[in-house]
């Protein structure tokens, strides 16, 4: 390989990468969320998000296609609606799945075997439910506007779409930093993750805090799956199982309930994946492909979690005897 | 008193296999709804008479053996179908008490245990199909009947494999195990979907065909009788695995009263406890994923020349969830319910879903109506059988809230100074 075919490929490699983990990132800070307080990793995340990107794509196709309005504002139309629908889902989980677990003594795997559960029927319903109307792989309409070239350079030109995403991922951090930093419902957020018990005795109703908490990482999964629809182009029932996966590993790779973290973790994979997924077929010549990028995914976040199991910008926990 | 009782429910027993055996063998010897439902009620005095509280215990062995090797065998000869049922529940049933092994004793979240089974299965694919010839030289394919000594190397293999991806992620808390073994489970399906290049090793998606099966000389000479060898096939399998059941039942059951089980347990329950009380936690749960994966290896050998074919289909994370939700359903650590939960999902899966879908579409066809409403206005996506993984799930949540700890829930031996053996009174 020429170096010249490096240097030509790779700012639009990394500009992809960091789409690709700007998307990691935004369905990584639900994970991140959720773990923060309760310490569960909430598997039926990923579904909740597969939930958004359908209920996303369906309201551009059937509602807002030909109404007139600006993109923009169809999109965001779309995400507010893709939110409302997954973070009620997510609520209806915690009061469904999770909460009747932590009020009996359940064991230990309870919570993360309802977890797997509600994300294989959440699969299957949708399944059902898109194929009575059709087709259960869903396009996302075509509209002009988001693959409209922006020349960002002479060597780089980025589609809207990824300004976009850009865009509302920034904004999901910004918010939800300033959610958990500055507003009382934060506060109360930080103190159900800090003591729960304790936090009980300050007056603080621990699980309309939880439930707050599932609903705000369900808005986000809602918000990050119609990101991914526009990105990826289209969705199905089993659209959440990877990116999901990936997600994780991102949040694992920030440091798993710091919210910083998972941006960070998600952009690092993303770039990642995307110079792998890129160079090395190219340096191989194609012996592997870019199906191994999958591989390395996991390969790192094995890594991690051998050599920094508190991830990047986590804090360790130390275990009290 | 309890004796008069327990003697009454042997009697009752009896008579049902009776009836049972009766009908299954002279009526009901088809695939449609009642036959399966006669099907099910006969594997169902199996599991009522493996329960020695309320069934005399001779009586009850004599009505497994007369079922399993007296009924089922004559059944299939006729209609293979039910046999290949039982073959899957077979199959199952030793992947459910091998991760009974790692989730119920242990207490370790495997997710990708699938990946284990595939392993096996790779391992005899690629050894004895003409693929493996020409990928491997001259010794290769190998012939049918090295089938024994494959599987007995796939206990190692499989166990090696374990303890190959143990050794990482073991020291991860349970949510961090889940992951990483999930995580693990797809490599290895992106493993056996890709290696078709540079070197095709797993022939990628289209899968390995022709993979020789064991013992088919045997078959041969039965087919003499005017019965096909293809028929004598499936019993030897059947009979391949139900020795296999037979000794992983007996390994589990040795394993969960040993001095590693209580190891296991011990590590389940409270980690720090158990290590404070000088329980090696790493090398013990080691063994845990090892025996796990050992079973599964063998397993996975047995699939795949039962199948004569492998592709990487057959090893996704859905049937790693269905092992769990066998184990779950059953009973998380109990021995017997490993076994019910593999029976029930199976014959659910293969037959029940199956057939209430053929049901269903015969009333759509024929525009049955209740209560004024038509089956022809069912719409035509509605299909049992293709919805496995909703029904999986709701058992999955049902279960954790209203029965966590399952259908046959595991009865914890106590142990106390007096009945140890050698202990002065």
């Amino acid at each position: 390989m020429s170096f010249s075919i490096f240097f030509e490929l790779l700012p639009s490699t990394l500009a992809d990468g960091l789409v690709l983990g700007l998307l990691y990132a935004s369905i990584a800070l639900g994970y991140t969320m959720v773990y923060g307080v309760l310490g569960l990793i909430n598997f039926a995340h990923s579904e909740i998000f597969m939930v958004g990107a359908i209920v996303a794509v369906e309201v551009l196709t059937y509602v807002l296609l030909g109404s007139g309005l600006h993109p923009l504002l169809q999109l965001l139309f779309a995400m507010t609606i893709a939110a409302a629908v997954a973070a009620a889902l997510a609520g209806l989980a915690e009061r469904v799945a999770y909460r009747p677990l932590r009020r009996s003594n359940a064991p230990k795997l309870a919570p993360l075997i309802t977890a797997i559960g509600i994300s294989l029927f959440l699969q299957d319903a949708v399944r059902f439910v898109e194929s009575l109307f059709g087709q259960f792989i869903r396009p996302f309409p075509s509209i002009p506007f988001f693959d409209d070239m922006i020349q960002v350079s002479s060597t780089l030109s980025v589609p809207m779409k990824s300004v976009v995403i850009l865009v509302v991922a920034g904004a999901m951090l910004g918010g939800l930093t300033y959610t958990v930093n500055r507003t009382r419902l934060g506060k109360a957020i930080r103190a159900v993750a800090t003591d729960r018990t304790a936090a009980s005795l300050m007056g603080i109703n621990v699980n309309r805090i939880v439930l707050q908490t599932f609903l705000i990482g369900g808005a986000l999964a809602g918000v990050a799956g119609t990101l991914y629809a526009l990105q990826f182009g289209r969705v199905d029932p089993f659209t959440g199982f990877i990116p999901g996966l990936k997600a994780f590993t991102a949040a694992v790779l920030g440091g798993i309930g710091s919210i910083p973290g998972a941006m960070v973790g998600g952009i690092l994979l993303g770039l990642l994946e995307m110079l792998i997924g890129t160079f090395v077929p190219l340096l191989t010549d194609n012996a592997i492909g870019t199906e191994y990028k999958d591989i390395f995914a996991f390969g790192i976040l094995i890594l991690i979690l051998i050599l920094k199991p508190s991830g990047l910008m986590g804090r360790s926990s130390t275990e009290k005897v | 008193m309890t004796s008069l009782s327990q003697n009454h429910r042997t009697i009752g027993l009896v008579a049902a296999v009776g009836l049972l055996t009766v009908l299954c063998v002279f009526v009901f010897t088809g695939t449609g709804f009642v036959d399966t439902l006669a099907f099910i009620g006969l594997l169902f005095t199996v599991f009522l008479a493996t329960d020695h509280d309320s069934i005399d215990a001779k009586t009850g062995s004599f009505i497994v053996a007369f079922v399993l090797l007296g009924v089922l065998p004559f059944i299939g000869l006729r209609n293979t179908f039910y046999l290949d049922v039982a073959i899957q529940v077979g199959i199952y049933a030793v992947l459910a008490l091998g991760l009974n092994i790692v989730v119920g004793f242990a207490g370790l979240l495997d997710l990708g245990f699938i990946a284990f089974f595939a392993v096996g299965a790779y391992l005899w694919a690629i050894l004895s199909s003409p693929h493996g010839g020409e990928l491997l030289g001259a010794w290769f394919p190998m012939a049918g009947d090295s089938f024994f000594l494959i599987a007995i190397i796939a206990i190692f293999v499989a166990a090696g494999a374990g303890a190959l991806l143990g050794l990482p992620v073991l020291r991860l808390k349970g949510d961090y195990l889940a992951i990483v073994t999930l995580g693990f489970g797809e490599v290895i399906r992106v493993l056996a979907n890709n290696l078709d290049k540079p070197v095709n090793i797993t022939n990628g998606p289209q899968g390995i065909p022709g993979i020789a099966q064991p013992l088919t000389s045997v078959a041969a000479t039965l087919a003499n009788s005017g019965v096909p060898a293809f028929k004598w096939q499936t019993v030897v399998y059947y009979l391949i695995v139900l020795g296999l059941v037979g000794l992983a039942i007996m390994a589990n059951w040795r394993l969960d009263r040993s001095k590693i089980g209580r190891s296991w347990v011990a590590i389940r329950e409270d980690e720090i406890a158990a290590q404070a009380m000088g329980v090696p936690l790493l090398k013990t749960k080691l063994i845990a994923f090892a025996t796990g994966a050992a079973f599964a290896g063998v397993m996975g050998v047995l699939f795949s020349a039962k199948q004569t074919f492998v592709s990487p289909e057959s090893f996704d994370f859905n049937q790693s969830i269905g092992v769990l939700a066998m184990i779950v359903l059953g009973g998380l650590g109990s021995i017997r319910g490993a076994i019910v939960g593999a029976a029930l999902v199976t014959v659910l899966n293969l037959q029940v879903l199956k057939s209430l879908s053929t049901v269903l579409n015969d009333l759509r066809a024929s525009g049955f109506e209740i209560l004024g409403w038509s089956f022809a206005n069912l719409p035509s996506q509605f299909e049992p059988s293709k919805y496995e993984r909703l029904i999986f799930g709701l058992i999955l949540i049902a279960m954790m809230l209203l029965r966590p700890k399952g259908l046959v829930p595991t009865v914890r031996r106590t142990i106390s100074a007096r009945n140890v053996e050698g202990a002065t009174p």
